[in-house]
């Protein structure tokens, strides 16, 4: 089916590469116009803007992966300047897998938005599309300051977003937040100056370039430059210890809003990814694989320290908030192994994991709401909830059945409601934790059997055993922690009335979780998409050559362009 | 000027870092305001430094950059000094929200135990 599509979709490129930016940014244009009121008319709009974004970031996919095994890059210029002076937007599979992920979760997010959160304040569905505008331009983008202003996009957007709905929780995690982010953006543009400064460029393909033939003493600038750029990054990508931002700022947003920021720390790992393996990874010199170690011991202690905080944690979204930066560790321990077939398992594990802690964040949502209305309870790590085993001997709650053997709560209906939450929950376990069947499984399987699988025990690297231990020990940690929260949540609670849902809030639900059983069943295709993906980055000469040799476009009315010559 | 240039690079950073790390919000929106001022000199240092010189190429003078200021920074600079403008309205704003919400302008919005 997807060959089909490649005819129709070769006229439109490569001016297609430039519509995931285009298309939100026109769309919060118009929805800033309408009427704060006229929520019908804003929501139609925001549907249709994300979905068509999401639509062109598939065809994308399907037209970068129909051009066979070689690495392609659709480029796009869009000042039609010539390549280093002008920007340049490029998309590679990362890139289009990225937009496409993107997509799912906006999209999720949006419907859910839609039936009760977009109530909670004003300009919501402008301020969701230019957040949507910035991560996808941070995903195209092929030049380092452009890249900055992209993340600054998204971030301003992010700082407006996370004060939905109001409140003092919001605004006083708004603050730190920002504060974070300020100084973390200071750093960034100081690693994006010194490289300025060494490269005399800013093009990632032509600083690459440019790298490739520094002279040894200015090397030392370099590390330095890239290391500003790293802490910037990591901090984005919320990895320890530069972390402390990312669980209030998350447990406080609304739950269409933390489903989005789920992507925003992709972004940070997104960016690590490219501008490492750009950068420093492929030189087989001293420059190569710069920072490695620190990737790995800094993935490892995310995981590490998440894990633990996720054991004294009881409230859903706290878990979703610590789950989301476990993913992060994961992804940059395992980068930083510097193995290309990991790097495609971790890839895949990246889509997995986005889509699984967007649901979780939706999911509870719902749980709190439900629990809020049968107790009256307040949410805060859910101390009001009576514990249904007396610890001191006295006899147990009425409706709370302790004995395996006694039947009577057979036959008692579940309500349709519950038991939906109750699977969805059910299968966000099992991707979270890393249990087959779901795609959480296959993810896991195929980082580890990479990274301790494919040579002989004592050739593994030390680093490569820790990730492994560290990896197997946090599904452990998650599926414990998780199990516990279900029982919590969905099986001791006796006598509460059943808690009741939108289908419009449902749905989002259902369809990510659909999804990441069809990326499950589809894994063979998945993996060999996403290990693509990794080759093309650490072997990143296609990507270099593809900007380097595009060509800006004729004028219609002059032979030669008059700003590329040289005044006399 | 090499001197004079990194001096003030590093007394405003350094100026700005303290103000970041200090518990009152209006001293950490000055701090990141004087970082953002140290980084901005500093990716001007990262261009040819120079005394006189005009960013403008000028009919008659070879084009490069022995005759020329970088160009370059000064459009970096400008975009950075516009961004950070807007992300510390911003952060203004959400600075007299937690003021009004909280009664305080300690950055956690409570004073700390005496």
């Amino acid at each position: 089916m997807s060959e089909a599509l490649v005819p129709l979709i070769a006229p439109l490129m490569p001016h297609l590469v430039v519509a995931p930016v285009l298309v939100p940014l026109v769309a919060a244009a118009l929805l800033l116009l309408i009427g704060q009121e006229r929520r019908e008319v804003l929501v139609a709009g925001s549907l249709v803007a994300t979905f068509a974004t999401l639509a062109v970031a598939v065809l994308l996919l399907v037209w970068v992966d129909a051009q066979g095994a070689t690495p392609v890059v659709a480029v796009y210029l869009p000042a039609n300047w010539d390549v280093p002076f002008g920007i340049v937007l490029a998309t590679d599979r990362l890139s289009a897998m990225m937009l496409v992920v993107t997509g799912l979760v906006a999209m999720g997010a949006l419907v859910f938005a839609a039936a009760r959160w977009q109530r909670a304040g004003v300009y919501f569905h402008p301020l969701f599309q230019i957040g949507l505008m910035g991560i996808n331009g941070a995903y195209l983008t092929a030049d380092l300051f452009n890249l900055f202003v992209f993340v600054e996009v998204m971030l301003t957007a992010s700082y407006a977003l996370l004060l939905h709905g109001s409140g003092r929780a919001r605004v006083q995690a708004g603050l730190h937040y920002i504060a974070v982010n300020l100084v973390a953006s200071a750093l960034f543009l100081l690693g994006v100056a010194m490289i300025y400064g060494i490269a005399g460029t800013l093009g990632m393909a032509d600083v690459a370039q440019k790298l490739a033939a520094l002279p040894p003493h200015d090397r030392g600038l370099l590390y330095a430059g890239a290391a500003l750029l790293g802490i910037a990054l990591l901090a984005k990508a919320a990895i320890w210890p530069l972390n402390f931002w990312l669980v209030p700022a998350y447990v406080s947003a609304a739950a269409p809003v933390a489903a989005l920021f789920v992507l925003l720390t992709k972004v940070g790992f997104y960016a690590i990814l490219r501008l490492w393996t750009l950068f420093l990874a492929p030189q087989g010199d001293a420059t190569a694989r710069f920072g490695a170690d620190v990737l790995v011991i800094g993935g490892l202690a995310t995981i590490v320290v998440a894990s633990l905080a996720m054991v004294v944690s009881r409230n859903v979204r706290r878990l979703a908030a610590l789950a989301t930066m476990v993913s992060s560790g994961t992804l940059v321990a395992v980068l930083g192994l510097g193995d290309a077939v990991a790097v495609g398992g971790a890839l895949y594990y990246l889509v997995a994991s986005s889509l699984a802690v967007a649901v979780v964040f939706l999911l509870a949502d719902l749980v709190e709401r439900s629990r809020e209305k049968g107790t009256g309870a307040t949410l805060d790590e859910g101390l009001a909830e009576p514990m249904p085993f007396a610890a001191d001997g006295r006899p147990p709650a009425p409706g709370v059945n302790l004995d395996d053997e006694e039947a009577a709560l057979i036959g008692q209906p579940v309500p349709v409601a519950l038991a939906f939450l109750g699977a969805s929950f059910l299968a966000c376990v099992a991707l979270l934790a890393g249990l087959p069947p779901l795609a959480g499984f296959v993810a896991k399987f195929a980082m580890l059997d990479t990274i301790i699988g494919s040579a002989a025990p004592a050739q593994v690297p030390l680093l490569g055993w820790a990730v492994a231990v560290v990896l197997v020990g946090s599904s452990f940690v998650a599926l414990g922690v998780l199990a516990r929260t279900g029982i919590r949540y969905f099986w001791a609670p006796q006598g509460r009335p059943p808690p009741r849902l939108a289908v419009i809030e449902c749905l989002p639900i259902a369809a990510l979780l659909a999804i990441l059983l069809a990326m499950t069943l589809a894994a063979g295709p998945a993996l060999r998409y996403t290990t693509a993906a990794a080759e093309g980055l650490f072997d990143a000469s296609a990507y270099v050559q593809a900007i380097a040799g595009t060509r800006p476009v004729p004028s219609p009315t002059h032979g030669t362009r008059g700003r590329q010559e040289a005044p006399r | 000027m090499e001197l004079v240039l990194s001096l003030s690079i590093g007394v405003l950073g350094a100026c700005g870092v303290w103000l970041v790390l200090r518990a009152r919000t209006f001293q950490v929106i000055m701090g990141l305001s004087l970082l953002g001022y140290a980084v901005n000199l500093f990716m001007f240092s990262m261009g040819s430094l120079s005394i006189g010189q005009e960013p403008i190429v000028k009919p008659g003078v070879p084009p490069d950059l022995a005759h020329y200021t970088d160009p370059m920074v000064q459009a970096l600079v400008l975009t950075a000094i516009v961004i950070g403008f807007a992300t510390t309205a911003l952060f203004l704003v959400v600075l007299l929200a937690l003021r009004g919400l909280s009664d305080s302008d300690h950055v956690d919005g409570k004073e700390d135990a005496p």
